[in-house]
């Protein structure tokens, strides 16, 4: 859940980057983090192995800028992406804002981009969410590689609901500013609605 | 959705820093913080120019999280305090009101006895506020009234945090 501190005219916002194993959660972060002017980042987290697998999460605090006078900042997070690493990805989740679901474009990728979405679905719904409600968008990632998935096909099994998507490559940072403004603008349409 | 709001107002605001500061003097504590379970720095007295808090934050909530599932997974509703002891600095990390989290950073100026002392009182002084503002969102919600800042805000505003 978003924090409003009125004392210091802030709100803060939680994004989680959402996935299956290598399909560039932390890339995308690490993207955004060099594009960043320095005075509007603090500093990325990485919680990750020797083979910097991610263990438990990475962290990007962003500051926006101002809206209504209000500092507006987003917290972004990845979630380890592994199956294995399931209790880690349930604590991430809570009191999230708005959920990237970063997908590998890669034929061999799309039964783990599957798995990886339902386990979502039911994570959040064990925190009493429902993704249906939530700021989702969904990114295709690895545009740029052999043996891609047409996006018809991956819209089909992964956004039948037609969120907002982006095709990107995270490794050049196409799509993934585009990505990041998108949910940041579900999450501050549905404060607006206070909800 | 599962917790409400965390919304803080300057009257509590007010409140909280006094309590801190008091503890921060009390405990002879280098830096307190205080934060959401979610990760969201609430307030901080004492050398914080000094750290990241931030990173800080969201580090700690991560570090709750972590042995909440622990003591989960052997029956514990969760681990109310946590220490880490390092060699000059010692961190005292504990849960107040079930959904914030107090840190207190000491040296050997202080010892964790005192601290632990001192952060009982404060912890029952700070849960009250907690409740309060729980009560008063509540209230909030019910009577429907909504001074919220960004229920004007319009598609304009949104697309400029990002020109």
């Amino acid at each position: 859940m978003s924090f409003i501190n009125y004392a210091s005219r802030e709100i803060n916002c939680k994004i989680v980057y959402y996935g299956p194993g290598l399909c560039g959660k932390t890339t995308n972060l690490h993207f955004i983090y060099s594009k960043t002017a320095p005075e509007a980042k603090g500093k990325m987290i990485s919680l990750a192995t020797e083979t910097e697998r991610t263990l438990f999460f990475d962290f990007l605090p962003l500051a926006l800028g101002e809206i209504k006078g209000f500092k507006t900042r987003f917290h972004l997070y990845t979630v380890p992406g592994q199956v294995f690493y399931d209790a880690s990805r349930k604590l991430i989740l809570k009191g999230v804002d708005g959920v990237v679901f970063v997908a590998d474009s890669q034929e061999e990728r799309m039964d783990a981009n599957i798995e990886s979405l339902d386990n979502l679905e039911y994570n959040l719904r064990e925190q009493g969410y429902d993704l249906k409600k939530l700021p989702f968008v969904v990114q295709y990632n690895k545009r740029d590689l052999p043996s891609l998935v047409s996006i018809d096909e991956m819209r089909r099994e992964l956004n039948p609901s037609g969120v907002p998507e982006f095709e990107a490559c995270a490794t050049t940072g196409e799509g993934v500013f585009e990505t990041l403004k998108a949910v940041a603008k579900l999450i501050l349409i549905d404060l607006k609605k206070g909800k | 959705m599962t917790t409400p709001q965390m919304v803080m107002f300057e009257t509590e605001f007010k409140q909280l820093n006094y309590i801190l500061e008091k503890l921060l003097r009390e405990a002879n504590a280098k830096v307190i913080f205080l934060v959401d379970k979610n990760g969201q720095l609430i307030s901080g007295v004492g050398e914080t120019e000094r750290f990241d808090t931030t990173s800080l934050a969201s580090l700690t909530a991560g570090n709750i999280a972590a042995t909440g599932g622990l003591a989960k997974l052997i029956g514990e509703k969760e681990f109310s305090i946590l220490f880490h002891e390092g060699e000059k600095d010692n961190l005292h990390i504990s849960i107040v009101a079930g959904r914030v989290i107090l840190v207190v950073l000491f040296d050997s100026r202080s010892s964790l006895g005192l601290v632990r002392l001192r952060v009982k009182k404060a912890s029952e002084e700070l849960s009250e506020i907690f409740e309060n503002l729980a009560r008063r969102a509540e209230e909030k919600e019910k009577s429907g009234e909504s001074d919220f800042p960004f229920a004007e805000i319009t598609d304009d505003d949104i697309d400029n945090l990002f020109s």
